[in-house]
């Protein structure tokens, strides 16, 4: 009570402000990597085609998405190979 | 060169609406020809802070359907004469008006008048889609508390996605004694997180609620800080290039009671 008391007085405590600003910049790192399936899609699409140049893909087991960690967010992806390209990366 | 500006928030009861009729009753102080168009239909209050709400006769929803031209429902301000009123109903709801008829009825406006204000309702849903759709742009509303900051950042996402451009912010109901403490987000906090153009600082007043009461907006009463910070804004929506106001600092025995009994 009386130590309350003090800390209130003489402000020694996190600040709450802080505090928010924090817990903001990290939930908003998570409500921004919600991104809609036309722009995964889009994206989706756009990998297959690099990475066609290099090698042939599975496309209909391969698998992309965001994934969230408790304060990051990764792209993730799981693209099965069926075969290297002979010719691969030669433009 | 007339603007719309469409004056939205996502979550309920940061200022919007308060923010909405001090703007046009700033603007049209400046001699600015006004129009307040209302699109929360079924919780119309645009109408109670302006003390107009004797005098509705029609509303967007009957010139939505055509029902009447929208010329016979404006309602003209009793006193700044240059401010019109679009009242909406209090008895439909968000799905009696389309985007395309808002879109188009703003098109007719934009002849008659220098700017249109869409007051917009909280939420994301059918409503604020309608509200965006005719405006220009955007002022987004906010408040200096986590809940407010996160659904104005979900807010300018979704303007981006409608591409609107030149976004501006209004942080609403500031206390400034608790901002000095770090017991409030600051602005340095607010900029940091939302980074997109600030245009007002308003203080949390106990006159927003007085002048709510009476039905004239807080931008007329000189010694209102709310009010100032009102005309500051209506000075940069106007092109001038006016500093952020200073809020009075607390004294140390103000402080030590605050922090000894509270708030």
């Amino acid at each position: 009570m009386l130590d309350n008391l003090m800390q209130r007085i003489f402000g020694k405590r996190e600040k709450s402000g802080r505090i928010a600003h924090d817990r903001l910049k990290v939930v908003l790192i998570h409500d921004r990597a919600n991104i809609s399936p036309e722009v995964m899609e889009n994206l989706k699409n756009d990998i297959i085609q690099v990475i066609s140049n290099y090698m042939e893909i599975n496309q209909q087991d391969m698998d992309i998405a965001l994934e969230n960690d408790e304060d990051s967010v990764a792209l993730v992806a799981n693209i099965p190979v069926n075969r290297m390209k002979h010719d691969a990366g030669k433009k | 060169m007339s603007k719309i500006y469409v004056i939205t928030s996502g979550k309920g009861g940061v200022g919007k609406t308060t923010t909405t009729a001090n703007l046009g009753v700033g603007l049209a102080m400046r001699g600015k020809k006004v129009v307040l168009v209302d699109t929360d239909t079924g919780l119309r209050n645009l109408d109670l802070l302006l003390g107009l709400e004797n005098r509705i006769m029609y509303d967007l929803i009957d010139v939505a359907a055509g029902r009447v031209n929208y010329k016979k429902a404006l309602v003209r301000h009793k006193k700044y004469e240059t401010l019109f009123l679009l009242p909406t109903s209090q008895v439909k709801d968000k799905t009696s008006v389309n985007p395309e008829q808002l879109v188009k009825l703003c098109e007719e406006l934009r002849k008659e008048f220098d700017y249109i204000l869409i007051d917009c309702p909280a939420g994301i849903e059918q409503g604020f889609k309608t509200a965006i759709a005719a405006a220009d742009t955007a002022i987004v509303v906010t408040m200096p508390e986590i809940s407010a900051v996160r659904d104005a950042d979900k807010i300018i996402g979704e303007l981006a996605r409608a591409e609107k451009e030149d976004i501006k912010l209004i942080v609403n109901r500031i206390r400034p004694q608790m901002v000095e403490s770090g017991d409030m987000l600051d602005m340095n906090d607010i900029n940091d997180i939302l980074s997109i153009d600030c245009i007002g600082q308003v203080p949390d007043d106990e006159m927003v609620v007085t002048s709510t009461n009476k039905g004239e907006p807080c931008i007329t009463m000189e010694h209102s800080q709310a009010g100032q910070a009102y005309r500051n804004i209506v000075g940069r929506i106007c092109g001038e290039d006016i500093p952020f106001m200073e809020f009075p600092k607390e004294t140390f025995f103000q402080r030590l009671k605050r922090r000894v009994f509270g708030d």
